[in-house]
């Protein structure tokens, strides 16, 4: 019964979306306040991450000299041939992977499968490891190369100062989810979120959805490198 | 009845998140699928109005499928829905300015470097 109130509370549509900006006490109905505001910080990192990507355009659209071509200074050389971008196709479907992964995470942590749960996290949190780690390997073959924010042997010297920016943002924001992961899935493979009680990622025994919210960032990562590997490895 | 301290039952959980596991590895394949495309499209070598056109459209495609599916985005109401997708737009506004703004400033360092 409760269940229908809902509904009928709560048309779906745009009358729906017109009801909830104009209601009582709360927009955003059936969403805690939890995921609510982690979207909110999701979209404001859109806009830190749009601005970045904005100002890589600037640079590279008002620069006279020629841009670094991307296919041959991120190429890689295996076996005696070079492949083009190999390094940064194989940190994307690591990326995809963890974020399949953690999709996994989230539909285990609402059927309260305590370990599954956790050990999807912790591979969440070892592929993207291993994304900061070819990252890591990545920038110091560039750097070995001589590629400074100030400028480099390959082209236009703004072609530095925007890989750094935009690339070491990005992996800021991989390295503190990997900080997360670990910490929500310990907390959860010890049965803390199956113990009665408030804390500050649950509001009971049996809440998972701390699971969902640190999904919506790490899926968030994934999404960002989307753009990044589109606009700044690619065009 | 509405005794919030005992173990709620995983279906009761108005607030969750439950979809088929096949959706799930369906979007994850198709991620696999347009990363790869995007890869060939540069090794490739596409120029010009082929490579742009086709990079967008598998990015946001990609994009799509993880707002989508991945962050549940489609179904969620439409009052969070539209409070996270509508206000990015903005950013095609700005996009536009600094078009402008960098074609002018090329403009004025092609005519004052040229030694004229």
């Amino acid at each position: 019964m409760a269940e229908s109130t809902l509904q009928t509370d709560h048309p779906e549509g745009l009358d729906g979306f017109v009801r909830d900006w104009s209601s009582d006490q709360r927009t955003f109905k059936r969403v805690s306040w939890g995921k609510a505001m982690m979207w909110i910080f999701l979209l404001s990192d859109t806009f830190v991450f749009s601005i970045f990507l904005i100002g890589y355009m600037s640079a590279r659209m008002s620069t006279k000299s020629d841009w670094p071509n991307t296919s041959e200074v991120f190429s890689l050389h295996v076996g005696g041939a070079d492949l083009p971008l190999l390094l940064i196709a194989i940190m994307t479907f690591v990326l995809i992977s963890s974020s399949g992964t953690m999709a996994m995470a989230v539909r285990c942590g609402y059927a309260r499968a305590r370990k599954a749960t956790a050990g999807l996290m912790y591979l969440t949190a070892l592929l993207g490891a291993t994304f900061v780690g070819m990252q890591v390997f990545e920038w110091t073959k560039l750097i070995q190369e001589g590629v400074r924010p100030w400028g480099n042997p390959f082209g236009a010297e703004q072609f530095g100062a925007s890989f750094f920016m935009i690339t070491g943002f990005h992996g800021t924001h991989v390295s503190i989810g990997v900080l997360f992961l670990i910490i929500i899935a310990t907390k959860i493979w010890r049965g803390e979120f199956d113990r009665p009680g408030r804390t500050w990622l649950k509001s009971d025994a049996g809440d998972y959805e701390a699971v969902e919210i640190m999904g919506l960032y790490w899926h968030f990562v994934d999404l960002v490198w989307v753009f990044i590997f589109a606009f700044f490895y690619l065009w | 009845m509405t005794d919030t301290t005992t173990l709620k039952p995983p279906t009761a959980h108005v607030e969750g998140q439950q979809h088929p596991l096949k959706l799930y590895f369906l979007v994850w394949g198709l991620l696999f699928v347009l990363s790869a495309f995007s890869y060939l499209v540069d090794y490739a070598g596409l120029q010009g109005l082929a490579r742009w056109s086709l990079i967008i459209v598998f990015m946001l495609l990609k994009a799509g499928l993880i707002v989508a599916v991945f962050m549940h985005i489609a179904w969620e109401r439409l009052a969070l829905a539209y409070a996270i997708l509508l206000p990015p737009l903005a950013v095609l506004a700005f996009l536009a300015i600094m078009t402008f703004e960098s074609d002018y400033t090329l403009a004025t360092r092609i005519s004052v470097f040229s030694g004229h």
